[in-house]
């Protein structure tokens, strides 16, 4: 499956642009998601933590993503 | 009541303030956050912060609602900026108002705590030679 991901933060930068399409290969959930992000861009294992949210709310590395959802990479936040 | 703002204008302490004050509350504590002009001794010259806004304003909307619950707030109010800050300017202000005052401290410390850990907001420092997002990394 197909899906669009939306970056902020460093995610932004290790993606090289805020919107990217990724082809995920290990499975439609959160968890094979990150390791698809990890696999092809190896700055994502460096960072102190990679959360993901699905239409808006954090969701667990068991969270079956949909094509229509809206996914968005949470590097680690610093507001405050 | 809950306010929760995101902006990218100057945020007013005296607007944070007269949201929370209320006739029930005989506390309210002002928590402002403000640009430091250095980290781990190298100087900073200014500040971006960036937000996937309609998750912060939830985000920080869930920590307002629990603290109003969990300490009997009248008021609380969280203000965030975005974009280009210079030193010293205002990245963050948090006013609660509660009947006694030790739950007023309280309720800001939780409000502020929370957000560092749960908003979907980003800081970039920048410094002389470079810049980082901050605690991007271990």
């Amino acid at each position: 499956m197909k899906i669009n991901i939306l970056a902020f933060g460093i995610a932004k930068d290790i993606l090289d642009g805020q919107t990217k399409e990724i082809e995920l290969s290990h499975g439609n959930d959160v968890k094979s998601l990150k390791q698809t992000l990890c696999d092809t861009f190896p700055e994502f294992s460096k960072l102190r933590s990679l959360s993901i949210a699905v239409n808006e709310e954090y969701r667990n590395d068991d969270y079956e993503l949909k094509e229509s959802d809206e996914v968005v990479i949470i590097p680690p936040v610093s507001g405050g | 009541m809950i306010n929760i703002e995101l902006k990218d204008e100057p945020l007013s302490v005296e607007e944070c303030n007269d949201l929370a004050v209320s006739p029930t509350a005989g506390g309210t504590v002002v928590f402002v956050g403000t640009v430091r002009d250095q980290t781990k001794g190298k100087k900073v010259t200014h500040l971006e912060f960036e937000a996937y806004k309609p998750m912060a304003i939830s985000e920080m909307r869930k920590i307002a609602e629990q603290a109003a619950e969990k300490w009997q707030a009248a008021h609380v109010v969280i203000h965030h900026r975005v974009g280009k800050l210079d030193i010293t300017d205002i990245a963050v202000i948090i006013a609660v108002a509660t009947p006694h005052r030790k739950a007023a401290f309280e309720a800001c410390e939780y409000c502020i705590d929370t957000l560092k850990e749960t908003v979907p907001i980003w800081k970039k420092e920048f410094f002389e030679d470079g810049a980082v997002w901050v605690a991007a990394h271990p």
